[in-house]
């Protein structure tokens, strides 16, 4: 099964139901799986900070929530990350990476090479995937610990995993 | 210009939780709606705010998603709306039919000074002017149909109505006096509060 199928179904599986995104190519096709789904309700956001305020809503409802965004993103989130931390409640954060290996676009390279560090200095779990056979369990593993231990665990899915964005048949000005 | 805003905003926050049930779940922005909420009577389904500004109405978006037989209210300050004025457009997407947003807009950043925030007017003095913003019409904008605006004293029943029973998601900028008021403090922990929310409406935590 491909990868992306593997984290729907994983989340699925954890009983998902809010899942908030800002959009990335890499999460494009577990964007569109949590929007066709029946069980899950897909929320679109217009800043990555706005799903860890969410996401303390969802479980103060008694409904568990994930954050699904590109590495850019996680700089957005830094401050509110530190709800999760003060009130302990779930914060599992799914995270395509730029600016990591391969990347030729080097706006991407300060906050992707920064990204473990600012998630670990708000006390965030992080554990990297960069092969596709380790995805299924290492986002599962994530969950147990975000919603059993009630706290912040991030997945970056890296580059050598996803691809570097691909500007091949871009025109050069 | 203050003689412009005539409503007390303890007196509005007490009538918007007169006689609250079970089934209101309230979120109250952090500084004085946190102070507000909790002069008004401190109750479980109650998560004032230490922290997480601009992250209010999201908190109640998740919340009113989650639990779609309850109504919630969020109370929040002009300041902690423009911080987070993006998630206007995202609780209008899901159309929640059991939120209600109400904004006490003194036109302050009232807990660090009373610097004018953006929605003071433009013809004030440099240390008083805003842009003159409209944060109804922002929600408006925003896509969320049923907004509205309170000034006078009159309009209140017609504001609680709104906030606690109309069909959401529902919007109102209610524009509120420059005061000084008692703190009146709620619990400060963090994991406290949302343990005996989840108590209140999960029967755990």
């Amino acid at each position: 099964m491909d990868w992306r199928d593997q984290i729907f179904e994983t989340l699925e599986g954890h009983g998902v139901r809010q899942v908030y995104y800002v959009p990335d190519a890499g999460h494009s096709k577990l964007i569109q799986r949590c929007q066709l789904s029946n069980t899950m309700k897909a929320i679109v956001l217009t800043t990555e900070e706005e799903a860890m305020a969410g996401a303390l809503g969802a479980w103060l409802g008694g409904e568990k929530a994930v954050a699904l965004m590109q590495s850019s993103g996680v700089g957005n989130c830094i401050n509110m990350l530190g709800l999760s931390k003060t009130l302990r409640y779930p914060m599992l954060m799914i995270i395509t990476m730029r600016g990591d290996f391969g990347e030729i676009n080097p706006w991407q390279y300060s906050m992707g090479q920064a990204t473990p560090e600012v998630l670990k200095a708000m006390g965030t779990m992080v554990f990297e995937v960069d092969r596709a056979e380790d995805v299924q369990a290492t986002v599962n593993a994530a969950a147990n610990m975000a919603f059993e231990g009630q706290t912040a665990v991030a997945v970056l899915l890296k580059q050598k995993l996803i691809g570097a964005k691909n500007f091949v048949g871009k025109k050069q000005p | 210009m203050t003689g412009r805003l005539k409503l007390h905003r303890r007196a509005v926050v007490k009538a918007l939780l007169k006689d609250a049930t079970d089934d209101l779940l309230v979120i109250g922005g952090l500084g004085q709606c946190a102070w507000d909420i909790t002069d008004a009577g401190d109750r479980p389904q109650h998560l004032p705010l230490w922290g997480g500004m601009g992250g209010t109405v999201m908190m109640g978006l998740g919340l009113a998603l989650a639990q779609p037989a309850k109504r919630v209210l969020v109370i929040t300050g002009d300041g902690d709306m423009l911080m987070g004025i993006g998630s206007l457009a995202t609780a209008a997407a899901q159309r929640p039919t059991n939120l209600a947003i109400v904004v006490l807009d003194n036109e302050k950043f009232g807990e660090t000074g009373n610097q004018a925030t953006h929605t003071a007017s433009p013809g004030l003095g440099p240390t008083d002017r805003g842009a003159g913003t409209d944060l109804a019409i922002i929600a408006r904008g925003s896509g969320i149909a049923d907004c509205g605006t309170v000034t006078e004293e009159d309009q209140i029943p017609d504001l609680v109505r709104a906030a606690r029973t109309v069909t959401g998601p529902v919007f109102r900028l209610v524009k509120v006096m420059v005061e000084t008021l008692p703190l009146v403090m709620p619990p400060k922990d963090g994991a406290y509060l949302k343990d005996r929310m989840r108590q209140a409406i999960l029967g755990y935590v």
